[in-house]
């Protein structure tokens, strides 16, 4: 007798995966179409749901360059701040962390199975915990109020990220390259760089990814560290914008999608990599 | 031999300024502000006269006043703000992937649809999210006040984030700061789940299939309890996020009317860097890292002990 399978429909599969799709692009639909409304169109609230009627790009160049006579500031220098934060920490983060990985994972040293886990324990703190210290800390050696001193934050706070990362993907090279390469008289950094390094593209594309979205999206540390407003990234110029009651909401929406495009275009690129970086970040972690 | 000796005191060389860091960065810093937490600190100038558990009983007890007030408040929210969150984002991944797993067209598509806001800030969401559910006024609808009426749902209508309702301690307005979190998170849960449900091998499901078991058994008795596992990952990882959450509800709404939406991380924030109550600033920093401790180190021993390849 043949028995009747419960198989769930292809109906609804499709159905429920199209409305939950739509559920998650509406922030989009109302972000993109309010940026690209005029000021009189974006104060008119009962048109908020509808497409604009043309396409202004008014509030982009306000959030771009700012409306100086109503004393908003523009966030081309944000998004400056922003890159000259990102880029330097994302690459000495990750260059730190492939070498840490690289001992951890091939030249283990006494103790290294103790010290492992310590570190791993700095990606779970939560960063209110060292605030106050680090503040008076940086203030004390000169990088207070510097995105040097944030880009030194983000390196030291990386490390355990991109270490963990890079020590699972050397794990996965085989030890008998290390060994033969041994045996022809290289030593630890001259495998490192005639091996390792030329085997690990595909891991510095996912740390490198990874440390890019989390510093450029990173909010806390910047606001506590940078208070001087034309040194402030992106991320927190934008909350500042948002917070200060202003009615130009397609000038806030355009600022968003201003901060949110690199991180996005990132993503739609190199999603794979993202996900990897995801995936390596917490289901092992 | 006595090389490899060697090389391995090099490596330790090439590790030490990292470790180094982390432990002046993590751990120095957190004795730190223990030492803070317990000292009489209170304005822009240090001050570490000891104070005790001082700090920590106008948290605790009513002796704090106001400060009491808002941070049972807080412990409160935080509380609710979690388990919801953790159950939206379990429940709809988990659902997601199955669909995902359903060997569908587009998959890629729907994918990059769920996903994305994993790649924007919280700063990013909670803008957006402010915006969608400002209420407006009766005369003036916003958000989604206006597209409810637009539909014909004016009864859904309500205050929102702007709520000062509440249902026994769980203040409502909570909901749409909820909502927001799990739009940007539930994609991770996602992504978890149907990396879980892609190594599988698909030799057991046909076993299953052989022996007549229905595609709901087969779910609900061999799928389901191998991806265990991952719910445990997906719970610890999305609620050391929830329980130290700043970002996301700060931009948001802020600590929301009578600290309607208010949570620890707000309030050291304020307390620290705009009151300058270092000390009090720091006590609750100590609350939350033992709450996020208490998660995570079990956690992190289980996985080493377990010899799970970390």
């Amino acid at each position: 007798m043949k028995r009747r399978r419960f198989r769930l429909s292809r109906v609804v599969v499709y159905a429920l995966l199209i409305i939950f799709a739509l559920a998650f692009l509406l922030p989009v639909y109302v972000l993109v179409t309010s940026a690209f409304k005029s000021f009189a169109e974006v104060q008119d609230l009962s048109k908020m749901w509808s497409l604009p009627s043309g396409l202004y790009l008014d509030a982009f160049k306000a959030a771009w360059s700012g409306i100086p006579e109503k004393g908003l500031r523009g966030l081309a220098q944000n998004l400056l701040n922003s890159i000259y934060l990102t880029i330097p920490a994302t690459v000495l983060s990750a260059v730190l962390g492939s070498l840490n990985g690289y001992i951890l994972a091939k030249w283990k040293f006494r103790g290294a199975d103790v010290i492992f886990p310590l570190i791993l324990f700095g990606i779970f703190i939560p960063y209110q915990s060292v605030l106050i210290p680090l503040t008076q800390t940086l203030a004390a050696i000169g990088l207070g109020g510097t995105i040097w001193g944030l880009i030194l934050v983000h390196v030291v706070y990386g490390l355990p990220i991109t270490t963990l990362i890079f020590r699972n993907y050397y794990a996965e090279i085989p030890t008998e390259l290390i060994e033969a390469a041994g045996i022809d008289g290289a030593g630890l950094l001259g495998i490192y760089w005639h091996i390792m390094f030329r085997l690990s593209v595909p891991g510095f594309v996912v740390v490198i990814i990874w440390q890019f979205t989390n510093i450029w999206n990173e909010f806390l540390f910047a606001v506590s560290i940078l208070q001087r407003p034309a040194l402030q990234p992106i991320t927190v110029a934008l909350r500042n914008l948002a917070g200060s009651q202003i009615q130009e909401w397609n000038m806030i929406m355009a600022g968003t999608i201003i901060a949110a495009l690199p991180t996005l275009l990132i993503y739609i690129i190199a999603g794979r990599f993202f996900i990897r970086g995801l995936l390596a970040g917490s289901v092992k972690g | 031999m006595k090389r490899m000796g060697r090389e391995r005191w090099y490596g330790f060389l090439i590790v030490l300024p990292s470790i180094i860091l982390l432990a002046v960065f993590v751990y120095g810093f957190i004795a730190w502000t223990v030492v803070v937490s317990t000292s009489e600190w209170d304005g822009v100038e240090p001050n570490y006269a000891w104070a005790g558990l001082e700090n920590f009983r106008e948290l605790f007890t009513s002796e704090g006043g106001t400060s009491a007030i808002r941070f049972s408040i807080d412990l409160w929210n935080t509380l609710f703000f979690t388990v919801l969150f953790l159950l939206i984002c379990i429940a709809i991944g988990l659902l997601l992937a199955i669909l995902l797993d359903q060997k569908i067209k587009a998959e890629g598509l729907f994918r990059t649809i769920y996903l994305f806001p994993m790649a924007l800030s919280f700063v990013v969401t909670g803008v957006v999210w402010q915006w969608i559910f400002a209420p407006g006024t009766s005369t003036r609808l916003r958000g989604v006040n206006a597209l409810l009426t637009m539909i014909g749902l004016d009864a859904l209508r309500w205050k929102w984030y702007t709520s000062t309702a509440k249902v026994g301690p769980f203040h409502v307005a909570l909901i749409p700061v909820i909502i927001a979190a799990a739009w940007q998170m539930i994609g991770y849960t996602m992504a978890m789940y149907l990396a879980g449900l892609r190594s599988i091998p698909d030799e057991l499901r046909e076993a299953a299939r052989v022996d007549g078991a229905s595609e709901f058994r087969i779910y609900r008795h061999i799928i389901l309890p191998m991806l265990r596992p991952i719910t445990l990952s997906a719970l610890i990882f999305l609620g050391h996020i929830s329980l130290k959450i700043f970002d996301l509800v700060y931009t948001m709404t802020g600590k929301g009317p009578g600290f309607a939406t208010d949570v620890p991380g707000i309030f050291m924030f304020e307390t620290t860097f705009q009151g300058n109550h270092y000390a009090q600033g720091a006590a609750i920093s100590v609350v939350i890292l033992l709450m996020v401790a208490l998660v995570i180190v079990p956690y992190l021993v289980y996985s080493f002990r377990q010899e799970v390849e970390l």
